[in-house]
C-alpha cells in the first residue's frame, strides 16, 4: 500500500497529540469525525433506549381491553413522544454517525470539511432533546398531538413553545450536518476517487443530505406558524381568521415525505455495502442504484399529498398524487432487484451483518409491499389512520432503518474498535430481533383491516387477540435490544479478538485499507487509488 | 352483521371486473368465509362493506394483496436459492458480472405494467366515490372534541328543519373505560355482539337504498368520520366542508370511531348507523319532528359556531334513544 508507510508515520504523531486532551476536550471539544461520529451513535442509542421505553408503556397499555396503566392524555403523549425521539433522536442522528464515521475514510479524505461546525451540530441535539423531554415534567404535561402536530390540535398543547424550539434546534443540528457532508464529499475527494466510484453509502448521503437542506426550513416554517398562531394572534391555520388546518398538512407533509427518505436513502447505502461483501461480488447495476436512489429523492417531493387522501382533496388531486407515489414502486423494486442480483452467483456466508441485511431486504419489501396498497386511494380510505398504516411505516422504519443501522454497526464496529464483537450474540440478537418484530407489527395489518384507529389508549374486544400478541412481540423486541447492547460493549472494552484491517474477506473500499481502529486522522496523506481495491472502481455499468 | 359479499361484486358487469371479482372471491376463501360489517375477534381482512360503493377498496385491497403476495414469492423465493445455492459453504465461487441490461429493463417494465393496471383499477373507484350527485338525502355531520352531531337536512326532496342531535359514547362503555374502573369490558354486549367503546347514545338513523350525501365539518379540531361498513372514512374539520356520499343496501347497524387524533378522549367517540327500511326511516323521522313538549335550547357544546346556532332551536333530543 503506497499510502501505508506516510502513514504509520503521522499516525504515532496523531495518537501522541491525542493523548494529551483530557476527557473534556477529547469530547466536548472535539473536532474529530470519529470521536464525533461516536458520539452521535452513543447518544442515538441512548434516544433509542428512551424512545422504546415510551412505546413500551404504549403496548403494556394496550396488551389488553380496558384502561390499566396512564391516563389518556398521557398515552397521548407517550405516542407523540415516541415518535419524536425515534425519528429525530435515534434514527436520523445514527445516520449523522454512520456518516461521519465512515465518508472521510470511504472517499480518503483526512475529516470532515468542516470540523468546528461538526461539533457544533451534534452539540445542539442534547440541548434540544432535554427541552423536548423536559416538557413530560412540566405542568399541562408534554404535547400528545401526534408527531404531526396537527392544528387545532396540537394549539392546545400547553408545552408547544417547547417543541417549536426544540425541532428548529433538530433542524439546525440536521442542515448543517448536511451541508458538512456535502462539503466534505464534493471537496474532500482523493485524486482519483470519482464520484461514480464512490461507495454507494456515500452516494445515497450525499443526496439525503440535499433533501435535508431542502426540507428542514419547510418543517422550521411550518412550526413556526404555530407558533405565531398560538402566542402571536396570526391565523395562518384558522379558519376562523381567514386561515385553513390542511395548510399546515400540506406544509407539513411537504417536509415529511422527504424526510422518511431521509430516513432510508443511507439504509440502503448501508445495505448495498453489506451484500456485496458477504457475497464477495460487487454489487449489481452500481450506476442503476444511484439512479434509482436520486430518483426517488426527485419524487419524494412530489408526492406528500399521499398522507392527505382523506382530506377532501379535489379528484384530481388526488390521481396525480396516487400516479406519483405509484411511481416511486419502480426504482424501489430496482433496488430490491439488484440486491438479490447481486446475492445471485456469489460466495456467500452469513455474518451477523448480512443477516440483518437479509432480513432488511425482505422486511423492507413488505413494508414496500403496503406502501404500495396504501397508495391506492379508494383502499387508503379504508387504510388510513388505522393500524394498517402503523405496521407500513414499522416495517420500513423498524425492520428497515433500523435494522440497516445495526447491520452497519456489526460490520463498521471491528473497524472503528479494532475488535471483533461476539458473533454468537450478535447471532443471538438477530434472530430474537427478526422473530419478535414480525410478532409486534405483522399482526398490526390485520387490526388495521378490521378497522383499529392508530393512536388509541383502549379499543374493543374484537382487537384484543392480535393486540395482545403484538404487546407480546413488543416486550420481547424490546428486551432483544438489551442483547445488542451487551454485545456493543463486550466489543468496545471487554472483546480480546483483534480484528484485522480488512476485517472481511469480501470487504473492499479505502476504509479497510486503514488500521483497526483507524488513526485519529484517517487520511493524511490522499491514498493512491488502485481501482481494483475500490468496490466499484472499474464497473462499467 | 353477516353478509356474503360475493353477490354484490359478483354481478357487476364487463369482462375485467370478472376477473377482478374472481381474484376478490379466491382471497375472501382464503381469508375465511364469513365476513361482517363490524370488527370481529381474529378478523384478517377488510370488510366488504354493505353499500353500493364499499366492494370497491375492498377487491381493490384483495387485488393489490394479490399482486404483492405473488412479486413476495418470487423476490424472495429467488432470495432463498441463491441463499442456498451461492454458500461459501457449499463451495461456491463468486462470479464477476455485476450487470445485465436485458434483465434490469425486464424488472423495470413489469413493475409498471402492473402499476398502470391498479392504477386503472383504483382510478375507477376514486371516480365512483367522487360523485356525489343524485343524493336523495343529506346529512350534515359535526366532529366535536369528543362527540359528534348530526343534523338531518333534507329528505326525498323535502327540507328537515328540525332534526338533529348530539352522538356520544354510550355510559356503559364510558364507565368501564375509566382507568382501573374495574368493570370488565368483555361484560359491555348489545344482543349479545360486544359493543365496548362502539355503541353511543343517539345513533345516527338512515334509510337503505339511499344515497346519502354526507356534508362533514368539524367544530374545534380535526376529526375523521370512519365507518369501515361503508367503504371510507373522510376528515371533519373546522372551517371545511367535506361532501361525500353513501348508499346502504343491507339493514343493521354498522360501527365505527373517530378515525384522527383529536385530544385525550379521541379513542371513546365512536359512531353507529343506523340502517333501517324506508317504511321505517319515514316513522322514525316523523316521530322526531313531533315537537317536543318541554324544548330546551341547551347548548350541548362549549363553542357557538354557526353550525351550533343554527341547531340551538331545533335542539331536539331523539325520540327513541336506539341502542344497538
Ligand atoms: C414503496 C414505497 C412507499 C410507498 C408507496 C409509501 C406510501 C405511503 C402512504 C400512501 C402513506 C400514507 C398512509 C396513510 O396515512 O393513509 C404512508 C405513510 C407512511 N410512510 Fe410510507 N410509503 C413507502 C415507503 C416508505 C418508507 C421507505 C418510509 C420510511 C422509511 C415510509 C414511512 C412512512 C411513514 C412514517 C408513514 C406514516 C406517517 C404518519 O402518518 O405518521 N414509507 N406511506
Ligand atoms: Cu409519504
Ligand atoms: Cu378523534
Amino acid at each position: 500500500m503506497a499510502q501505508a508507510a506516510a502513514h504509520d508515520h503521522h499516525d504515532e504523531h496523531h495518537d501522541e497529540h491525542h493523548e494529551h486532551l483530557n476527557f473534556f476536550q477529547r469530547w466536548v471539544m472535539s473536532t474529530n469525525h470519529k470521536d464525533i461520529g461516536t458520539l452521535y451513535l452513543v447518544f442515538s442509542l441512548l434516544m433509542f433506549f428512551i424512545g422504546g421505553s415510551f412505546a413500551m408503556v404504549i403496548r403494556a397499555e394496550l396488551f389488553k381491553p380496558g384502561m390499566q396503566l396512564v391516563q389518556p392524555y398521557f398515552f397521548n403523549e407517550m405516542t407523540t413522544m415516541h415518535a419524536l425521539v425515534m425519528i429525530f433522536g435515534a434514527v436520523m442522528p445514527a445516520f449523522v454517525g454512520l456518516g461521519n464515521w465512515m465518508i472521510p475514510m470511504m472517499v480518503g479524505a483526512p475529516d470532515m470539511a468542516l470540523p468546528r461546525m461538526n461539533n457544533l451540530s451534534f452539540w445542539i441535539l442534547p440541548f434540544a432533546f432535554t427541552l423536548l423531554l423536559s416538557t413530560l415534567f412540566l405542568p399541562g404535561g408534554g404535547p400528545a398531538g401526534g408527531w404531526t402536530m396537527y392544528p387545532p390540535l396540537s394549539l392546545q398543547s400547553a408545552s408547544l413553545a417547547y417543541v417549536v424550539f426544540a425541532v428548529h434546534l433538530m433542524g439546525i443540528s440536521s442542515i448543517m450536518g448536511a451541508i458538512n457532508i456535502i462539503a466534505t464529499i464534493l471537496n474532500m475527494r482523493a485524486p482519483g476517487m470519482d464520484l461514480l466510484k464512490m461507495p454507494v453509502f456515500v452516494w445515497s448521503w450525499l443526496i439525503t443530505a440535499f433533501l435535508l437542506i431542502a426540507v428542514m426550513p419547510v418543517l422550521a416554517g411550518a412550526v413556526t406558524m404555530l407558533l405565531t398562531d398560538k402566542y402571536f394572534s396570526t391565523h395562518f391555520f384558522d379558519a376562523a381568521g381567514g386561515g385553513d388546518p390542511v395548510l399546515f398538512q400540506h406544509v407539513f407533509w411537504f417536509f415529511g415525505h422527504p424526510e422518511v427518505y431521509i430516513m432510508i436513502l443511507p439504509a440502503f447505502g448501508i445495505i448495498s455495502e453489506i451484500i456485496p461483501t458477504f457475497s464477495r461480488k460487487p454489487i449489481f447495476g452500481y450506476k442503476a442504484m444511484v439512479f434509482a436512489i436520486a430518483s426517488i429523492a426527485f419524487l419524494s417531493f412530489i408526492v406528500w399529498a399521499h398522507h392527505m387522501f382523506a382530506v377532501g382533496l379535489p379528484l384530481g388531486a388526488e390521481i396525480f398524487f396516487m400516479y406519483a407515489t405509484m411511481l416511486i414502486a419502480v426504482p424501489t423494486g430496482v433496488k430490491v432487484f439488484n440486491w438479490v442480483a447481486t446475492m445471485w452467483g456469489g460466495s456467500m456466508t452469513f455474518e451477523t451483518p448480512m443477516l440483518f441485511a437479509v432480513a432488511f431486504v425482505i422486511l423492507f419489501t413488505i413494508g414496500g409491499f403496503s406502501g404500495l396498497m396504501l397508495a391506492l386511494v379508494p383502499a387508503d380510505f379504508q387504510y388510513h389512520d388505522t393500524y394498517f398504516v402503523v405496521a407500513h411505516f414499522h416495517y420500513v422504519l423498524v425492520t428497515g432503518a433500523i435494522f440497516a443501522i445495526i447491520a452497519a454497526t456489526y460490520y463498521w464496529i471491528p473497524k472503528w474498535t479494532g475488535n471483533m464483537y461476539s458473533e454468537f450474540w450478535g447471532k443471538m440478537h438477530f434472530w430474537n430481533s427478526v422473530i419478535w418484530v414480525n410478532v409486534l407489527f405483522f399482526p398490526q395489518h390485520f387490526l388495521g383491516l378490521a378497522g383499529m384507529p392508530r393512536r388509541i389508549p383502549d379499543y374493543n374486544v374484537a382487537f384484543a387477540n392480535f393486540n395482545m400478541i403484538s404487546s407480546i412481540g413488543g416486550f420481547l423486541f424490546g428486551a432483544s435490544q438489551l442483547i445488542f447492547l451487551g454485545v456493543v460493549i463486550h466489543c468496545v472494552w471487554f472483546s480480546k479478538k483483534k480484528a484485522t484491517d480488512r476485517v472481511w474477506e469480501g470487504a473492499r473500499g479505502l476504509e479497510w485499507t486503514l488500521s483497526s481502529p483507524p488513526p485519529h486522522h484517517s487520511f493524511t496523506v490522499a491514498p493512491v487509488i488502485h481501482d481494483e481495491e475500490l468496490a466499484h472502481g472499474h464497473v462499467e455499468d | 352483521m353477516t353478509s356474503g359479499g360475493i353477490g354484490r361484486y359478483g354481478s357487476r358487469p364487463k369482462g375485467f371486473r370478472h376477473v377482478v371479482g374472481a381474484l376478490g372471491v379466491l382471497a375472501l376463501g382464503l381469508f375465511g368465509g364469513t365476513v361482517q360489517a363490524n370488527p370481529e375477534p381474529g378478523q384478517l381482512n377488510l370488510t366488504p362493506g354493505v353499500t353500493t360503493y364499499s366492494h370497491v377498496p375492498y377487491v381493490l385491497n384483495n387485488v393489490a394483496l394479490g399482486v404483492c403476495v405473488v412479486i413476495g414469492i418470487l423476490v424472495f423465493g429467488a432470495m432463498f436459492i441463491a441463499m442456498f445455492r451461492f454458500r461459501k459453504s457449499r463451495g461456491a465461487v463468486a462470479e464477476k458480472w455485476s450487470h445485465n441490461t436485458t434483465v434490469e429493463i425486464i424488472w423495470t417494465v413489469i413493475p409498471i405494467i402492473i402499476l398502470i393496471t391498479l392504477a386503472w383499477l383504483a382510478t375507477d373507484g376514486l371516480r365512483q366515490f367522487s360523485d356525489t350527485t343524485g343524493a336523495q338525502m343529506t346529512v350534515k355531520v359535526t366532529g366535536y372534541q369528543w362527540k359528534w352531531r348530526y343534523d338531518y337536512v333534507d329528505y326525498e326532496g323535502k327540507a328537515i328543519s328540525n332534526v338533529g342531535f348530539m352522538s356520544k359514547l354510550d355510559d356503559q362503555s364510558n364507565a368501564t373505560r375509566q382507568l382501573n374502573s374495574g368493570l370488565d369490558p368483555y361484560a359491555v354486549k348489545v344482543d349479545g355482539y360486544n359493543t365496548y367503546l362502539l355503541n353511543v347514545d343517539h345513533p345516527l338513523v338512515v334509510p337503505i337504498n339511499t344515497k346519502i350525501r354526507f356534508v362533514i365539518t368539524a367544530d374545534d379540531v380535526i376529526h375523521s368520520w370512519f365507518v369501515p361498513a361503508l367503504g371510507w372514512k373522510m376528515d371533519a374539520i373546522p372551517g371545511v366542508v367535506n361532501a361525500t356520499w353513501t348508499n346502504i343496501t343491507e339493514p343493521g347497524i354498522y360501527r365505527g370511531q373517530c378515525a384522527e387524533l383529536c385530544g385525550q378522549d379521541h379513542g371513546f367517540m365512536p359512531i353507529v348507523v343506523k340502517a333501517v327500511s324506508k317504511e321505517d326511516f319515514a316513522k322514525w323521522l316523523a316521530d322526531q319532528q313531533k315537537p317536543v313538549a318541554p324544548a330546551v335550547p341547551a347548548p350541548a357544546s362549549t363553542a357557538a359556531a354557526p353550525a351550533q346556532a343554527a341547531a340551538t332551536t331545533a335542539q331536539v333530543a331523539p325520540a327513541h334513544g336506539t341502542q344497538g
